[in-house]
């Protein structure tokens, strides 16, 4: 399962990242291996969106130091990062409600036709392929032009998810991919972060649901409080470790009891 | 570029798209409300007065528009942007008085004038559009503090220069005549002579249009007035949209004013103060969004004819012009009211 040995894409050694007093991250290494599925696991406010977002070039680290491909990077905008091939898909989505939805999978990368003064953004194509994308996923857009606001939290979800498979040339960074989706959907996107691995890109899944992690994950960095708390390799845990590492097993069923109607 | 196992074929007609009429269609675009308030402008009007129609008339009420109406256009990119300036109408007066102290005062030809008067706008667009973006406070505090900086600057150099509170003698400079050419000459049609002014104004409407609609830059300029931080996650160069926004602004600030010194030949310290408010007011008629991330350049361009129709439509009713601001908040707050309902309406059917 293990991906191919060199230098990794992306290697974190000793990040950290401070909000002005709040110290949202510190001392986190680990390393996106081509062929590879990172996943980053952690309660709600463990640093994991701030931990991408450090990936993707929205934040700069306040320490450590980012490899690509060996050699010490500074993504100084998100912009830079998506040229090095890093495609995220943001937890807020990143996505204008009042555009439609072609306009909204080619922002920031819009092809064009034409040449000078005439250079143009090709919108044939790009409603074509936002069509034909989207359709892959199995969600099927009744209108292209419709504004993604109008959208369901979940096909909006679907053309984020999209539009990062599609332009991610190298990595992947898909941050809770799958918190609005549907069984069938939620499917859909394990199988592209699957894909997308045996195509050789790195890829950091983020998750709240260990059924998710296990089966696509090959690496798990757990994070609390903005502290790491270990980077495993996969056959160094086990499902049932993941689960109770990720406060799932032992809490659920006191949960479940907890909720269960008092016999009457 | 992607392996997938669905077959990428289109899906046959969805059931759940009911067939979109025209009119609903029409409903979405924002420039509709202006276009059915110019229509109705237009009748009220015409059916009241028979110089309205009249060539002579035409003429007289597509002026004001045309000069209001390339503002608007600027106004409501920015708008759309997520902007607003203030010192959009000072700005005016800025250029205008430049091109008359450079051009009379050093005695050079009136287009090193509008040279330096066009780099001077576009200087105090960029620096606008650079403290907004570099501070992140919001743009009517930044420009209000720039327009009343020019509003001083103004009064204050053209005294120090002229010794006056106006700048005059532009019609004797070097150049002239080509100036006029350009800036502030005629056509006619039917025996009535047309401003220039409204063919450039058609032209900036066009091509305002064409940038929102059909470029990288439109598509950016709506992006950045949605959502600044989503663009900029998506590699959207947002603070250079913004700067570039002002510059534009700032760039239409400085035709019109050139429009105005070459027809004038002189002009007050005071020209355009007030202005700014009135290109909001178009370009909001027109369907922009305060909130901005929604408009059109058209819209804007309908506002400024509404306006110029109302302004010149009034005095051949012989009504009081004191009406005439009156009749325009009125417009105004139907506009607000007619494209929010309309927004609503829409975005519940598609
Ligand atoms: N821009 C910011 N300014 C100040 N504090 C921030 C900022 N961004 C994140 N934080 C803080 O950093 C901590 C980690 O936030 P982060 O969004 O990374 O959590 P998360 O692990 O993604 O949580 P969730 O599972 O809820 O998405 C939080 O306590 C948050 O308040
Ligand atoms: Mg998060």
């Amino acid at each position: 399962m293990s991906g191919p040995e060199g230098a990794p894409l992306l290697e974190l050694r000793d990040i950290g990242r401070d909000f002005g007093s709040v110290i949202a991250l510190d001392g986190i290494s680990t390393s996106v291996r081509a062929g590879e599925v990172t996943c980053v696991l952690g309660d709600n406010g463990a640093g994991k969106s701030t931990l991408i977002k450090v990936l993707s070039g929205v934040h700069q680290p306040s320490r450590g130091e980012l490899l690509l491909d060996g050699a010490p990077v500074r993504f100084g905008a998100p912009r830079e990062a998506l040229d090095a091939g890093i495609a995220t898909v943001f937890q807020d989505l990143a996505m204008i409600p009042l555009m439609a939805i072609w306009r909204n999978f080619f922002l920031g990368s819009e092809p064009t036709k034409g040449w000078g003064p005439f250079r143009r953004f090709d919108a044939a194509t790009a409603k074509d392929v936002t069509r034909r994308e989207l359709a892959a996923m199995g969600i099927d857009v009744r209108d292209p032009d419709q504004p993604v606001g109008t959208l369901s939290g979940g096909e909006r979800q679907s053309v984020a998810i999209a539009r990062a498979v599609y332009f991610g040339a190298r990595v992947l960074i898909l941050d809770e991919p799958t918190s609005a989706l549907g069984v069938k959907q939620a499917g859909v996107v394990l199988r592209y972060i699957a894909q997308a691995r045996d195509r050789g890109l790195g890829v950091v899944f983020i998750t709240h649901n260990p059924h998710h992690a296990y089966p696509v994950g090959d690496r798990f960095v757990l994070l609390k409080r903005g502290r790491s708390l270990g980077d495993f390799r996969k056959d160094e845990v086990s499902r049932e470790e993941i689960t109770a590492m990720m406060a799932g097993g032992a809490e659920l069923e006191d949960l479940a009891h907890e909720l269960e109607r008092p016999p009457s | 570029m992607t392996t997938t196992d669905a077959p990428p074929t289109r899906p046959p007609a969805d059931e759940r798209v009911a067939s979109v009429g025209l009119l609903k269609r029409l409903l979405v675009k924002p420039e509709l409300g202006a276009l059915v308030g110019a229509v109705v402008v237009f009748v009220f009007f015409a059916a009241q007065s028979s110089v309205f129609l009249s060539p002579a008339g035409i003429a007289n009420w597509l002026d004001p528009a045309s000069t209001l109406g390339i503002m608007a256009c600027a106004v409501a990119l920015l708008m759309i942007g997520g902007h607003f300036d203030l010192s959009a109408g000072v700005m005016t007066g800025t250029s205008a008085l430049t091109v008359g102290i450079v051009s009379v005062q050093f005695e050079t030809s009136i287009w090193v004038g509008i040279a330096v008067a066009l780099v001077i706008a576009l200087a105090i667009g960029a620096l606008n559009g650079f403290l907004v973006v570099r501070t992140g406070l919001p743009s009517f505090i930044i420009t209000l503090g720039t327009f009343l900086m020019l509003q001083g600057l103004n009064l204050g150099l053209t005294k120090l220069f002229t010794g006056t509170v106006n700048a005059g003698g532009i019609g004797a400079t070097a150049g002239f005549e080509s100036a006029e050419a350009v800036f502030a000459s005629s056509f006619t049609i039917a025996g009535q002579p047309f401003r220039i002014a409204v063919v450039w104004w058609v032209l900036v409407t066009l091509l305002a249009t064409w940038v929102l609609l059909r470029t990288r830059f439109g598509n950016w300029v709506f992006a950045t007035g949605g959502d600044e931080v989503a663009s900029r996650n998506v590699g959207v160069p947002a603070a250079r949209t913004t700067i570039t926004l002002f510059m534009t602004t700032a760039g239409a600030a400085w035709f019109v004013g050139v429009v105005y010194a070459v027809r004038q030949t002189s002009v007050q310290a005071n020209v355009g103060i007030g202005n700014e408010l009135i290109y909001i007011v178009a370009a909001v008629i027109g369907g922009c969004l305060l909130t901005g991330g929604f408009g059109s350049a058209v819209g804007a361009s309908l506002g400024a004819l509404i306006f110029g129709m109302t302004q010149q439509g009034i005095v051949y009713l012989r009504y009081d012009s004191d009406w005439f601001y009156f009749f325009l908040g009125a417009m105004l707050l139907l506009a607000v009211l007619t494209n929010r309902a309309i927004r609503r309406y829409a975005e519940a059917r598609r």
